[in-house]
């Protein structure tokens, strides 16, 4: 019970540390490519604990109070469904008890949570931005999890300490053994993240903030945190899925970092997609990939037996 | 030879002016001191463009200037911000939009007065319909003064209000509460039938927090 405790505790710290450091690092990566000094690492603690030290003094009744805090829930469940390292007994959380498909459920809490509150918020503004969230997941979605059926497929389970165990060494790594779904997985995965060139729900400087329009002071520090938490808790499953997981915590750090750069170097290449555009692209390049993909992996075998 | 230390002449009327001295610093514990530091370094700024000086605050967030090194970024609504930056003249018309805005604000908030034309009205300080001191309606923090200031003079101001924030103690947004009776006579005078309803300010006499 203790050990469960603590290991959870633990989970929750490090994915929050490893957030923020991310996300500072990603700051000061995209100044430096636009030629200027850019913020401190630290930034994103210090304007997460700076919103969390405000006041909050609107109120648009309880669900509008309830909504962060049911986003909060999930990515903290999320977590804790997410195991964080392979053959150890610590950073587990309560993954043991469940599997990939029900990961793939907690993952749509978080939208979810925000409909709601934004919803009660009544500011067409955020509506809008929820709009957009909701025509994006339409899109992302389908390939997302079609990738995921491709690794339960390949694997035959859905476990994912049971992937991570069949992936030892580096020639049984998912990436090698089947980059078709990565590729699948990869672009979704890049929206989930809300990064360019899929981040038409935030949407900087286009739309004002999309739905976190209604939010200030510690709400926002609650949104702001369950959001950093959660990227990581994804990055983490996709190493988990493709690349091997991994044994320790320096470990995991250097592999989840690598994808990370992989992720960021795309979204800083290309400009932001319209919402349209996006959900076009997911119906038809990874959408086609993994339908092919599904074909030669489902029914080729099959054929050639 | 004449060698220039600190500041000399003006320049360090202004520095005093901007910094008080080590007998007003307000003693807090610890914690206090923390998150003071934390929220100095983190500044989302609400820029309301309402006069010419406006121009001066895009170059802010480029390349050349980046204000982002201090933390100082833009905020989407006056509910992320913590500073308003009021650029330049206000119209009567623009006043009520500005009240209203830095009534949204979240506490702790700041507001910075950009330019002439808050201080003292600038060149138009006979004009019909401009308000010629900002500082009678909404509390203000940190003056920039120049008719128009350069992004540098902008960025010189921020740091003087990281430095307050840092030292704590009272800032405008508490005058504001104690004193919200003052700026609302100010604010009905100026205005008149054009006063924001009532709905949007009433907290203030609930005692603080709606
Ligand atoms: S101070 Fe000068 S530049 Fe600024 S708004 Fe007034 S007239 Fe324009």
């Amino acid at each position: 019970m203790m050990h469960a405790v603590v290991d959870s505790l633990a989970m929750i710290g490090v994915s929050y540390v490893m957030g923020f450091l991310f996300y500072g690092f990603y700051r000061q990566l995209n100044a430096r490519i636009q030629r200027r000094w850019g913020p401190s690492i630290w930034q994103n603690f210090f304007d997460n604990m700076k919103f969390f030290f405000k006041s909050e003094t609107l109120s648009h009744g309880p669900m509008f109070f309830f909504g962060p805090m049911i986003i909060m829930a999930g990515a903290f469940t999320t977590v804790l469904f997410v195991p964080f390292l392979k053959d150890s007994t610590w950073l587990q959380g309560f993954s043991q008890y469940g599997n990939l498909i029900l990961i793939i459920y907690l993952l749509v809490v978080g939208p979810l949570g925000n409909a709601l509150a934004v919803g009660s918020s009544g500011n067409p503004f955020g509506v809008m931005g929820v709009t957009r969230g909701l025509t994006r997941l339409m899109g992302l979605e389908v390939p997302f999890f079609l990738g995921l059926a491709l690794v339960m497929l390949q694997h035959e389970t859905s476990s994912v300490h049971a992937i991570m165990a069949a992936q030892d060494g580096l020639a049984n790594w998912g990436i090698v053994t089947n980059p078709v779904a990565f590729v699948v997985i990869l672009l979704p995965f890049i929206a989930a993240q809300n990064a360019s060139p899929f981040d038409v729900v935030g949407a900087p400087v286009e739309v004002y903030a999309g739905p976190r329009v209604e939010f200030g002071g510690r709400l926002l520090g609650v949104l702001m945190t369950q959001n950093m938490m959660m990227s990581i808790a994804k990055l983490v499953l996709v190493v988990d899925l493709f690349l091997g997981g991994a044994s320790n915590v320096l470990v995991l750090i250097a592999k989840a970092f690598s994808l990370f750069l992989l992720t960021t170097a795309i979204s800083m290449v290309f400009p932001r997609l319209k919402t349209e555009q996006a959900v076009d692209f997911f119906w038809k390049v990874p959408l086609g990939i993994g339908v092919l993909a599904v074909i030669l992996t489902v029914w080729l075998p099959s054929w050639s037996a | 030879m004449y060698h220039k230390t600190q500041c000399e002449g003006f320049q360090c009327e202004q520095a005093m002016l901007e910094v008080p001295g080590d007998a007003e610093t307000v003693r807090e514990g610890v914690l206090d001191k923390l998150i003071a530091w934390m929220r100095q370094r983190s500044l989302f700024v609400l820029a309301y463009g309402t006069g010419c000086g406006a121009i001066e605050m895009r170059p802010l967030m480029t390349s050349r200037f980046d204000a982002e090194r201090f933390g100082i970024i833009g905020a989407a609504t006056p509910r992320q911000a913590d500073v308003l930056v009021i650029s330049g003249y206000l119209a009567l018309k623009t006043l009520r939009r500005v009240i209203r805005s830095y009534e949204q604000m979240q506490e702790p908030k700041y507001v910075i007065g950009l330019g002439s034309c808050t201080i003292n009205g600038g060149m138009y300080w006979d004009s019909y319909n401009t308000v010629k001191q900002v500082d009678r309606y909404i509390p203000i923090d940190i003056y920039v003064n120049g008719c128009m200031p350069r992004p540098e003079a902008l960025i010189e101001g921020f740091v003087a209000l990281q430095q307050r924030i840092k030292q704590g103690g009272k800032a405008g947004y508490h005058q504001y509460r104690e004193n919200i009776d003052w700026y609302k006579a100010n604010q009905r005078k100026a205005l008149g039938e054009e006063m924001p309803p009532a709905y949007t300010y009433d907290w203030y006499h609930a005692g603080g927090v709606a």
